[in-house]
């Protein structure tokens, strides 16, 4: 699905990715990358497919994009180092050539050196990409530049039939921002309460469907 | 025995009480005495108590010369029962008969409630005696060298047999069984007097209340010991007077509702004339509003009368149940929170709000009342809507044939298991090839295969048989092949979790000032703001503030628009026996054969249903094709309960969706259930055959989308049990730091990516055999493919179907692609 923001041509996907087409850039949000991992320390057994399902969706997106850039506004990373951060470390490799900017998150506590050697650049809340602005949290006060965001997870109530109400992952538009749904399947939803003149767009299955009443 | 020192001393305290040991009683400690294991089935107040305390005390005194000398003899029997309020009963029983006796015998309690500073003591000197809940048992062997606490054991009792019997509690049960044989058979030849006595082993004693299955409730507390076990009953039934308080005006009485707060001036008189009253509601909201009706209308009551639910406070619950058994009031407002527990002797009348669903619990509720041995017990049923009345018919007549509802015994509780083998692992550690033989002696794990252990093996060990569980660590194995939780916090975090008693997501309600009031759920919570109203224990409060997962209240000066907090909970379905009979009753009211009070009172609504419909007879399924401004309406009315309504529904509206794309919404209640879809349904009396056919039954069950929705709500326990989720310390609801997930998250990874996790596989099979009571469902669908259709087409709603339309649960089920039936919403509703 395609949108213009600000002249800038935006592709939104069903992997829960934008592509940015005049930098060529994919922009998306809380991949939480070593999720599963910090699970299994902790002897909650989750199978660490999960990761490599969310790993091998983005090196879809890559492959049909073929991005400069990857900018990531935040949670890339879920919390301390395990062992899936290494399976993360090797598919960079392969993306060498990739630049990559991650807004940090409150989930990114892993020490500065392990994104000097992923070469992962790191930026705070605010930062600025003409003609856009990229905040992990979505920011109180939208009177600047259109805003990506993340961290949310969001998703929206919808009537699914028969008084039946379906919770779906969703971009969420509300006056100059976006807060994008989570990358990674293995994060919950929020179910956000949007205002009247917001735009909805959900994720159904491998298809999006724009949201008009909720 | 009976020319034993121990049974004349035993005999003389009752002679000091002016009585004399039942028959039953010297038939249970003979049985002891000769080492059976066995059930007792006695109703309370009738000396269950002392039918299994004595022959311990018999031996204790036979066997030691020198049995009035303080020693330390250690753990000799343990009790075991369900409720902490029972236990603080027993326990004081218990105290008294050993002082009286002269015996030195210390006697201990140990539940979530005794202090840490009694607990360590315990640990390090066991009392004789210790009364004790399955969860406090099970982490008792969490404990370094708990098989010391046990090696001198002689008998163990389970009180309440029959409540823990249907739960995975019965389950811990069972397995802290295995473990104390397995103690006792290793250290029983050693024992302190040298002697190989018949009785000296650990002998293991259930005490039932009557249910449908009571023989194989024996085999199941016992596992394979049950061979050459005894049961012994007491030939004493209770009495039991069933009455129903009649609407004046049946014309008048609602068809639909679930409160009965119309009929609230009928009971005012009965409050009066009783001694004390318990009124029972089937829900905690009913009997918040039941309570402030009551009062509202008769203000006398102020002080007299009381409110007692699962979500109050626990120090105010106990100061409900102190005021009981003195006597101070005059009336309670319960739920089944009070089905249970010690006996309140001043209560003479019991009254039933709505439909019980079983025979069982209204007798249960019925033997709240008249507790002595000898009294009769007096229960009053008040209708919620007319159709109920019917149910009360059917349960006298019920009652009458004495049949009582099966409790069904989980077996393959693979989270259960998975628990279990943490807790040795926290403690002494295990090793699998020792264990196995006492798990598999259980009854709930006899058909376990080798599989199914080496996946629970490796589940706590390397995360599942998948090679996709790097670096899990909860078990692990040392080079002496003992398996033991290691890490500090994985240990504290699993002792915390022990249990199976799963907790909704509450918060807890306190006073600005100070003082807790209860717990409320967080959905409610959340729609609150500022200076809202609820009602909670009875009160009017005013919403301030939540911190730190606390809800902040203080007293609202008027109870006016004040909300009543639901609480979401286990709706009980209509049991199969109540279901039965009450079809019967259905059938004397198509033949007008008005026999008791209640069908009499009924006859104009029974006409009125003739008139628009049907009464179905023996052997006939009334099925009503009604249309209506909300679309087209299919009601059929199977009277199975509640849940099996909702599999059959789910599985009629999925065998139409295969003729052509529907999309239905599904409603249901005990009697029946609803198809609704918005566009014609092909259904015709012909077709019913195969609609309703048993065979692909288990296909096309899982085929429909509620099966994994169900399974997805019994995966919440599962998980919770096997320690999938971490539910945060107790009390300071502070989560593990980056570990937040939710059960239907972990549902779907897993369904995902290890679809063969028997953990999954469990929630499925619990969803089958408990939630659609698949034996249950397939005599159903036999019943009325064998019978005839009663097809009726009425133009206007009946007085059946219209319960159902107004306030049931419902759901829906579509044959139709997910994003197409969204678009197609998007568009309608554009």
């Amino acid at each position: 699905m395609e949108i213009q923001i600000a002249g800038h041509h935006l592709e939104l996907t069903a992997e829960r990715a934008v592509f940015w087409a005049e930098e060529e850039a994919l922009i998306l949000s809380d991949t939480h990358f070593g999720k599963g991992g910090h699970f299994r320390k902790a002897g909650i057994a989750v199978p660490n497919l999960v990761q490599d399902r969310d790993l091998a969706q983005l090196e879809i997106l890559v492959k049909r994009f073929q991005p400069k850039e990857m900018i990531i506004v935040g949670d890339m990373f879920h919390s301390h180092a395990n062992r899936e951060l290494e399976k993360f470390a090797t598919w960079r490799q392969q993306v060498a050539s990739l630049k990559i900017t991650l807004v940090e998150g409150n989930h990114d506590i892993l020490p500065k050196g392990f994104y000097k050697k992923n070469k992962i650049e790191l930026e705070q809340d605010g930062w600025q990409k003409r003609p856009f602005t990229f905040s992990h949290h979505p920011p109180d006060n939208k009177s600047g530049s259109f805003t990506f965001s993340g961290h949310l997870h969001p998703g929206v109530l919808v009537n699914g039939g028969g008084k039946r109400r379906l919770r779906l992952p969703c971009y969420w538009f509300s006056d100059n921002c976006v807060v994008l749904p989570a990358f990674s399947l293995f994060t919950g939803l929020y179910i956000i309460e949007p205002k009247p003149d917001d735009k909805i767009i959900a994720v159904v299955e491998d298809e999006l469907i724009e949201i008009n009443n909720f | 025995m009976k020319n034993t020192r121990g049974y004349k001393i035993a005999l003389d305290w009752f002679h000091q009480k002016d009585q004399r040991p039942f028959p039953f009683q010297a038939e249970v400690w003979q049985h002891f005495l000769d080492g059976k294991h066995g059930l007792l089935n006695a109703p309370t107040g009738y000396g269950k108590t002392f039918a299994l305390l004595f022959p311990v005390l018999i031996e204790f005194i036979n066997e030691n010369e020198d049995w009035q000398k303080k020693k330390k003899n250690g753990l000799q029997l343990l009790w075991i029962t369900p409720l902490r309020a029972l236990a603080k009963d027993i326990h004081q029983a218990i105290g008294e008969v050993c002082s009286e006796m002269g015996l030195t015998w210390q006697v201990g309690l140990r539940s979530g409630d005794t202090p840490a500073s009694q607990r360590q003591k315990q640990k390090r000197q066991m009392p004789e005696i210790l009364v004790i809940t399955p969860e406090s048992l099970h982490l008792l062997i969490a404990s370094k060298k708990h098989e010391s606490f046990f090696k001198n054991l002689k008998g163990v009792v389970v009180d309440e047999w029959h409540e823990l019997l249907g739960s995975k509690r019965g389950v811990l049960v069972e397995l802290a069984l295995s473990r104390l044989k397995a103690i006792s058979n290793a250290n029983g030849v050693t024992a302190s007097s040298g002697n190989t006595v018949a009785g000296r082993l650990l002998r293991t004693w259930g005490i039932s209340a009557t249910i449908g299955n009571l023989e194989e409730a024996g085999k199941v507390l016992l596992g394979n010991d049950h061979i050459g076990s005894v049961t012994v009953r007491t030939k004493k039934k209770k009495k039991t007077i069933i009455k129903s308080i009649l609407p004046d005006e049946i014309e008048r009485f609602p068809w639909s509702g679930h409160l009965g707060i119309r009929l609230l001036d009928k009971v005012y008189p009965l409050i009066q004339q009783s001694n004390t009253t318990l009124i029972f509601t089937n829900t905690r909201s009913q009997s918040e509003i039941w309570f402030h009706a009551l009062l509202d209308a008769h203000p006398d009551l102020a002080g007299v009368l009381a409110l007692h639910h699962g979500s109050i406070d626990r120090k105010l619950r106990d100061w409900v149940e102190v005021a009981l058994s003195e006597g101070t009031l005059k009336a309670v407002v319960c739920t089944s929170s009070l089905d249970l527990g010690v006996d309140f002797r001043p209560v003479d009348t019991v009254i039933q709000v709505g439909s019980p669903r079983g025979v069982a619990r209204f007798l249960q509720r019925a033997g709240r009342s008249g507790h002595s041995p000898g009294a009769v017990s007096k229960i009053y049923f008040l209708p919620t809507h007319s159709l109920e009345l019917a149910e009360a018919a059917a349960l006298k007549q019920a009652v009458a044939q004495q049949t009582v509802e099966h409790r069904l015994p989980h077996v393959q509780c693979f989270d259960v298991l998975v628990q279990y083998l943490c807790t040795l692992a926290v403690g002494d550690g295990f090793k699998p090839d020792d264990v196995l033989p006492e798990i598999m002696s259980t009854h709930c794990y006899q058909h376990m295969t080798y599989d199914e252990w080496e996946w629970t093996l490796a589940f706590i060990s390397t995360g599942g048989t998948l090679d996709a569980y790097e670096e899990y660590q909860r078990v692990e194995i040392g080079e002496d092949g003992i398996w033991r939780i290691t890490q500090r916090r994985t240990a504290m975090r699993h002792r915390l979790h022990i249990g199976t008693i799963v907790s909704d997501a509450v918060m807890q309600v306190k006073y600005m000032s100070r003082g807790y009031i209860g717990t409320v759920e967080e959905w409610f919570i959340s729609k609150l703001k500022r200076g809202d109203k609820f009602t909670l224990a009875g009160r009017t409060l005013e919403f301030v503030k939540i911190k730190d997962m606390t809800v902040y209240v203080k007293r609202a000066k008027s109870n006016k628009k004040a909300k009543v907090p639901a609480w979401l909970g286990g709706r009980i379905p209509l049991s199969s026996y109540l279901g039965k009979t009450l079809r019967d009753v259905y059938r004397q009211a198509a033949h007008d054969e008005f026999s008791s009070p209640e069908i009499k009172k009924l006859a104009p609504l029974f006409s009125l249903q003739k008139e628009r419909s049907a009464i179905p007879k023996e052997g006939e399924t009334l099925i009503e094709y009604i249309k209506t401004r909300d679309g087209y309406h299919l009601f059929v009315y199977p009277f199975e309960g509640r849940l099996v309504h909702e599999v059959m529904a789910s599985l009629l509206a999925y065998r139409l969706g295969q003729l052509q794309p529907l999309t239905f919404s599904i409603a249901m209640n005990d009697y029946g259930f609803e198809l609704l879809s918005d566009q014609p349904i092909p259904f015709s009396p012909e077709s019913a055959t195969n609609l309703f056919s048993t065979d692909q039954l288990f296909e096309d069950i899982q085929k429909s989308i509620n099966a994994a929705e169900m399974a997805r709500r019994k995966f919440r326990d599962i998980a919770v049990i096997a320690g999938l989720i971490f539910q945060g310390y107790p009390g300071k609801h502070k989560k593990g730091k980056h570990l937040q997930s939710s059960s239907t998250l972990i549902f779907n990874v897993l369904s995902d990516y290890d679809p063969d996790n028997l953990l999954l596989k469990q929630a499925y099979q619990e969803v089958f055999d408990f939630q659609l009571e698949e034996a249950r469902l397939r005599s159903a669908l036999e019943r009325i493919t064998s019978g005839n259709i009663l097809f009726q087409q009425p133009k206007k709603l009946t007085p059946l179907s219209f319960p159902i339309k107004v306030d049931s649960l419902r759901g829906s089920l579509s044959s139709e692609k997910l994003a197409a039936r969204v678009k197609r919403m998007q568009l309608q509703a554009g």
